[in-house]
């Protein structure tokens, strides 16, 4: 079996593994190598054609692949080596990647670090306990995708669509576009997930309804999709009964939340957070492992690219950093949450760090009218006015290399939400 | 004549109310910011969008080749355009960036390829 | 003229088949659905049961105490994955735990062996998350789990390269008498045509349909209820939650269900049990779900519920007099029952196509054959290979290092197998029973476009008809904007 040698392995070639392989290389990494277990780079962007990609990042609304495209183009011209159809099996705590492909069999690299960004996958039906029957025609959104936007063939005719996130919103104006008719959308929360312009341009535009407070309490048809029925819910997301509406249609497309994929994580016996289901990192995106970065979808799930892509930059700078200049043996004090702060990405900060720090952060509710707080220690660093926030934007707060270290003696962060 | 939208700047999604008189707008209300008034003032007058979609390709590594206008067309134009598009099928290798058709139903915007599918 | 026509291509009907295939004679197997192992034979426990619960003296004890020995020993010879786990039977404390007493001195009269009574400490060390109020257990250490799919497969292969002929997608519409046997009407699903088939005997492993069949040709007339019992699946990283097969006394509560690690590494848990007039009703219900979790939460604690992948129901074939009917129809000479074949019929299949199969070749006058072919490998799992192994496979077949199914690992080298090999799979659902592909914790979201693609590239079947399960089940209704 070969073994080689390789500063840095990069497991995923999508817009996390890419942008982290550029900001390795601009830092001066040349010995690395992007793994990517597709025939193609650029991830799941390759599948996601509409447009909204890249505002941030470069100023212009991009689809998917043209988004990609760009990263790609940065690797080629830095020259930056990568293996397409080639899965990662195993990464070990010493930083020794096992790989495989059709090509050069089982190989092993050894890295000095490693930057982990195999971006997540789907909720299936089985997670929501959806019951009914098992026929043909029930896909995860992002299965339908695929075979629409790839391989260019219809999953079926009259649709239903269960998830209101910015998938199911987006699939739903895809399938009109081909042929089909999206009978509605149900979401299961009083609110949808998506982005408002996704329910004007992708549901309005096209008469579809957006069943709020809405799931899937039966499906019918033992070989394909008959029907479904629907219920509405109360409070605590039960069905109401005598609120069954049942719709004739021939596919259920479920777009009901994305999970990290963590399998390889998990194996390599990282410290995983409950909450994000990526990795514990800290300001420099290192896991509990020294040497093992996390960045994207993978460390916890966004609903921007862009941001994807900045996360990804530094954690390629920091995996540099390591690399040039070992472990960096600093003390570092957890990030709490708390008052409708769900998670914190990092989960653990150096206060005597030399960059700045960006705290990404989620809510677990709708809330308008407040403000964002950070505390070091007990004293209040950064307070941010917010008309609103919701679940499914990830929000971001700054903390300055400078304001951190006039707080070094402090025990820990405190990232909550407050009235104005 | 009152006409009611959502706002589509942001997560708030304000509950916008314009009063338009012979196909003009001549007030909008329930704006927070100076977003909203322009949103309101471009959809009820000349609502465009970027339509996103795939064409058919024979002879590549895939099935089909997304594809966008590379430009906003009038929203009424959407569906004439993915008509447009179902009578074409294209031939492997097609190229990121290149022309699928040229001024889609009279818009004067084209349809690009966003994808590079090779030949099998 | 046929000798046997075997209606059902489930695990009886598959065991008997590989059974007569050991003598001169020309069989052949119909099944209405795209697959062997379609019906209840997909949709179970997956249990080797060791056989304390059947009624001494009843054929349900008889071929369960045999049918475990044969399938430890059958596991070997066809390459199908077997563990014997061993199995507890849990004992709360507000229970009687002379039933207990009697359940082991039933099952030392059916023949099981080793069957011992262990109090709690003993439990709780080898099984940590057994509840707390759970005072001692029957311990039946000859239990035993298998894949019930690869199991039947098995069977149907071992048949197939002994010359059994399978007609699948071929529905049998009517039976009747004949000269020198029957005359059976069958249709062919695919292309709709009807013929008929003269055969001197007819072994009816129907399922749930028993009853239809032996009443086109018996005035004893057999009735099936359908029973259907819900299951809920839990990931593997949920793998060690148990070790052992566990299940419960019965109790005012209901039957009891059972939780159990799969030969996969897997955690099933179930079944419900609720009496339904439709045979082809194998919806789960939200009720049926609820009952699994509250049940499962009598024996065991802490229950993982995050790690839920799929759920899924069976149907059981109960027929009224409580125990299996296994011979032929007074009424009907050559027709011969494998009816009312539920729990424990998957660990009992090998006994009863062993009894069926004497009785057909008393009947037939058959005569052995010199040249059967007793073992089959199965679809090669790379990953039971070292490194090193797995490396020189790929060397020599380079679809071994591409996969195809993240979640389970599967290459498209065991995809390629699963196809090409003698009958081989032609569904998504036939594939993924001999792979895996499909089975793991995204249930098939990513593998299936590749999947269906690969299936269409090597059989020649267009995109447009490739399905689930067959006729009925196509995944995808045409080319994008032509619908």
């Amino acid at each position: 079996m070969k073994i080689i040698n390789r500063d840095l392995v990069i497991i995923g070639g999508g817009p996390a593994g890419l942008a982290a392989a550029v900001s390795a290389w601009d830092s001066g990494i040349k010995s690395l190598l992007v793994i990517e277990r597709d025939s193609h780079l650029g991830g799941i962007l390759n599948q996601c054609i509409h447009n909204g990609f890249g505002l941030h990042t470069f100023k212009e609304e991009l689809t998917g692949p043209e988004y990609a495209d760009r990263f790609i183009e940065m690797a080629d011209e830095r020259g930056i080596p990568y293996i397409t159809d080639t899965i990662v099996t195993d990464v070990s705590d010493d930083k020794t990647v096992t790989a495989m492909n059709s090509k050069d069999g089982i190989f092993k690299i050894s890295a000095k670090a490693v930057i982990l960004a195999m971006g997540c996958r789907e909720r299936p039906r089985g997670a929501l306990n959806t019951p009914g029957f098992r026929g043909a025609g029930i896909y995860s959104a992002g299965t339908a995708q695929k075979l629409v936007n790839i391989d260019g063939y219809m999953p079926g005719k009259k649709v239903v669509i269960l998830g209101s996130g910015d998938i199911g919103l987006i699939m739903a104006r895809r399938m009109t576009l081909e042929g089909a008719e999206v009978k509605c959308v149900c979401e299961i929360m009083p609110y949808s997930g998506g982005l408002k312009r996704n329910i004007v341009q992708c549901l309005d535009d096209f008469g579809i309804p957006l069943k709020l407070s809405h799931t899937v309490v039966d499906i019918e048809g033992r070989d394909r999709v008959e029907a479904v029925t629907i219920a509405q819910v109360d409070e605590k997301l039960k069905p109401i009964p005598g609120t069954e509406e049942r719709i004739e249609c021939d596919t259920l497309l479920l777009s009901v939340g994305l999970l990290p994929e963590n399998e390889l994580t998990t194996e390599a016996g990282i410290t995983m957070s409950r909450i994000t289901g990526g990795a514990e990192v800290n300001e420099s995106f290192e896991t509990s492992v020294n040497g093992i970065f996390a960045c994207g979808n993978v460390l916890h799930v966004h609903d921007l690219v862009d941001y994807v892509s900045q996360e990804a930059r530094a954690a390629g700078k920091a995996a540099a950093e390591y690399i040039a200049k070992g472990e960096k043996s600093a003390d570092r004090v957890p990030v709490y949450t708390q008052n409708g702060v769900r998670y914190t990405v990092p989960q653990s900060v150096d206060l005597t760090s030399d960059c700045d720090v960006t705290v990404r952060f989620r809510v677990s509710d709708n809330f308008r009218n407040k403000k964002v707080c950070v505390y070091i220690g007990d004293e209040l660093v950064s307070s941010r006015r917010k008309n609103i926030l919701a679940p499914g934007e990830m929000e971001q707060v700054k903390l300055k290399s400078d304001v951190l270290k006039a707080h070094s003696s402090a025990k820990s962060i405190t990232v909550k939400l407050e009235d104005c | 004549m009152i006409k009611n939208l959502i706002c589509i700047g942001c997560p708030l999604g304000c509950p916008l109310t314009a009063e338009m008189q012979d196909g003009k707008v001549l007030s909008v209300r329930g704006n927070t910011c100076p977003r909203g008034k322009k949103y309101a003032e471009k959809e009820l007058t000349n609502p465009e969008r970027t339509v996103t979609s795939s064409v058919k390709v024979v002879g590549g590594e895939m099935g089909a080749v997304s594809v966008r206008t590379a430009g906003d067309i009038p929203k009424s134009k959407i569906t004439d355009c993915i008509k447009e598009l179902s009578k074409i099928t294209l031939t492997a290798p097609v190229h990121s960036g290149e022309t699928v058709i040229r001024n889609v139903c009279g818009t004067g915007v084209s349809v690009i390829a966003t994808k590079t599918v090779a030949k099998l | 003229m046929l000798d046997v026509f075997v209606i059902g291509a489930g695990v009886t009907g598959c065991a008997v088949a590989m059974e007569l295939s050991k003598f001169n004679l020309s069989v052949t197997v119909a099944d209405r659905e795209s697959d062997v192992c379609e019906g209840t034979s997909k949709a179970n426990s997956a249990i080797v049961h060791s056989g304390y619960d059947a009624k001494p003296g009843s054929l349900k004890a008889k071929t369960n105490v045999e049918g475990n020995r044969l399938i430890k020993e059958l596991s070997k010879k066809l390459d199908f994955p077997y563990i014997n786990n061993g199995h507890l039977t849990v004992c709360r404390s507000d229970q009687d735990r002379e039933i207990l007493t009697q359940l082991l001195e039933r099952g030392r009269e059916n023949g099981v062996e080793g069957l011992e009574i262990i109090e709690r400490d003993r439990l709780l060390e080898m099984e940590p998350n057994i509840s707390d109020d759970i005072e001692c257990a029957l311990y039946a250490p000859t239990g035993g789990i298998v894949c019930p799919f690869n199991m039947t497969i098995a069977f149907a292969e071992n048949a197939y390269q002994n010359g059994v002929e399978f007609k699948l997608n071929t529905e049998v519409l009517k039976i009747e008498k004949a000269e020198g046997g029957y005359t059976v009407t069958v249709k062919d699903r695919i292309s709709g045509s009807v013929t008929e088939i003269k055969t001197k005997s007819i072994v009816n492993a129907a399922g749930v349909y028993a009853d239809v069949f032996n009443n086109m040709v018996s005035e004893h007339k057999l009735t099936i209820t359908r029973r259907k019992g819900e299951y809920m699946l839990l990931d593997r990283s949920a793998g060690s939650f148990v070790s052992h097969t566990i299940f419960q006394l019965p109790s005012k509560m209901g039957k009891g269900v059972l939780t159990t690690p799969t030969v996969h590494g897997n955690i099933l848990m179930g079944p419900t049990a609720t009496d339904i007039a439709d045979k082809e009703n194998i919806r789960t219900t939200s009720e049926g779900l609820r009952t699994v979790l509250e049940r499962t939460n009598l024996s065991v604690k802490n229950v993982p519920t995050r790690a839920v992948i799929t759920s899924f129901a069976g149907l059981r074939a109960h027929e009224e007099g409580g125990d299996f009917v296994i011979g032929e129809a007074e009424d009907a000479k050559g027709f011969f029952n494998a009816a009312g074949i539920e729990s424990p019929g998957l660990t009992a299949a090998p006994s009863i196509a062993k009894m069926i199969c004497g009785f057909v070749t008393e009947y037939l006058g058959a005569t052995e054959k010199n040249n059967y072919i007793s073992e089959r490998k199965g679809v090669i799992d790379p990953w039971l290979l070292s490194d090193d192994e797995r490396d020189e496979l790929i060397k020599e077949h380079p679809e071994y290092g591409t996969i195809i199914c993240r979640c389970e690992k599967v290459t498209e080298g065991q995809i390629l197998d699963a196809i090409r090999r003698p009958l081989g799979a032609r569904t998504l659902d036939g594939i993924k029973r001999r792979t895996r592909a499909g089975m793991g914790r995204c249930q098939a979201g990513f593998c299936s476009p590749k999947t269906m693609a690969i299936l269409s590239r090597e059989t020649g079947i267009p995109m447009e008809k490739i399905s689930k399960h067959g006729i009925g089940s196509e995944f995808v209704v045409g080319e994008n904007k032509n619908i």
